[in-house]
């Protein structure tokens, strides 16, 4: 069978749940900041292999226009976590609880 | 060729993105890092297969290069021996399988219901000259405002690094 759309596509949702358990069952800012990005390259490439599917450039340069904002994210993300554990001394989500009633 | 290529790249991102999130040996940030980096290399892959080979190159300068050093500088800066002493609670883990699980069976069932309308013998190739062309005619006024969203992070930065952040 020759390797198309779809094959693309399971490999992108299947990275996109793996960045997704991620988020949700590693306690490390850090770490959950990681399987973010793993989403968002998902997002990339399901992008990208539409682009390619149906004969269009245009996925191609969005895929352009999120790998450049998500470089603006990152350091901005990891410029707030840096100031974060400046002023509490952690980077564990489980310590940082202000907002708990 | 192509199909055993295509092949082991998804496979070779999958492995090293499921020892992103959950490393039986290891739950050093920098482990997770640097499979973070053999992920985008691999995924680079794929966009090659794919004919984006601009984007290929770009995935590995601005990911595996920009991203992932800053990445390691910041668990450098901070000291995360206390994260290898913590455990995971099983809570998190069932909660997260169970919530992965059901967005994987909402994207099955709409990958198989959906008309995807693929054409049979792809011309498109993602070259710098045909992307250039897309970039500065059709979408240049993304392009600049994606300039200044730049600067604004880049003043943000320093801002946000300042020793009295108040």
């Amino acid at each position: 069978m020759n390797v198309g759309l779809e094959h693309y596509l399971v490999v992108s949702m299947l990275l996109f749940c793996l960045g997704l358990l991620g988020v949700i069952v590693r306690r490390n800012l850090l770490v959950i900041y990681m399987s973010l990005e793993l989403m968002l390259n998902a997002a990339n490439l399901a992008l990208v292999a539409f682009s390619r599917y149906t004969d269009s450039l245009d996925g191609q340069v969005f895929v352009f226009f999120i790998i450049t904002v998500a470089a603006a994210e990152v350091s901005v993300g990891l410029a707030l976590i840096v100031a974060l554990y400046r002023k509490r001394q952690t980077a564990h989500v489980e310590d940082l609880t202000t907002l708990k009633l | 060729m192509q199909d055993a290529l295509f092949y082991t790249f998804a496979f070779l991102t999958l492995v090293f993105g499921f020892l992103v999130v959950a490393n039986p040996f290891s739950r050093n940030p920098v482990t997770s890092a640097m499979f973070l980096v053999l992920t985008i290399v691999s995924l680079a892959g794929l966009f090659v297969l794919l004919h984006a080979f601009f984007l290929a190159a770009v995935q590995i300068l601005v990911y595996a290069g920009a991203v992932m050093v800053l990445f390691l500088f910041v668990i450098m800066m901070l000291d995360l021996k206390e994260e290898e002493r913590r455990k995971i609670k099983t809570l998190g883990i069932v909660g997260g399988l169970v919530s992965a699980g059901a967005i994987l069976t909402i994207f099955l069932n709409s990958l198989l219901k959906a008309p995807l309308g693929a054409v049979q013998s792809p011309a498109v190739e993602g070259g710098t000259v045909p992307l250039a062309k897309l970039l500065f005619s059709q979408y240049l006024l993304p392009f600049e405002i994606v300039s200044v969203l730049l600067l604004v992070a880049i003043v943000g930065v320093v801002l946000l690094s300042k020793k009295d952040l108040k």
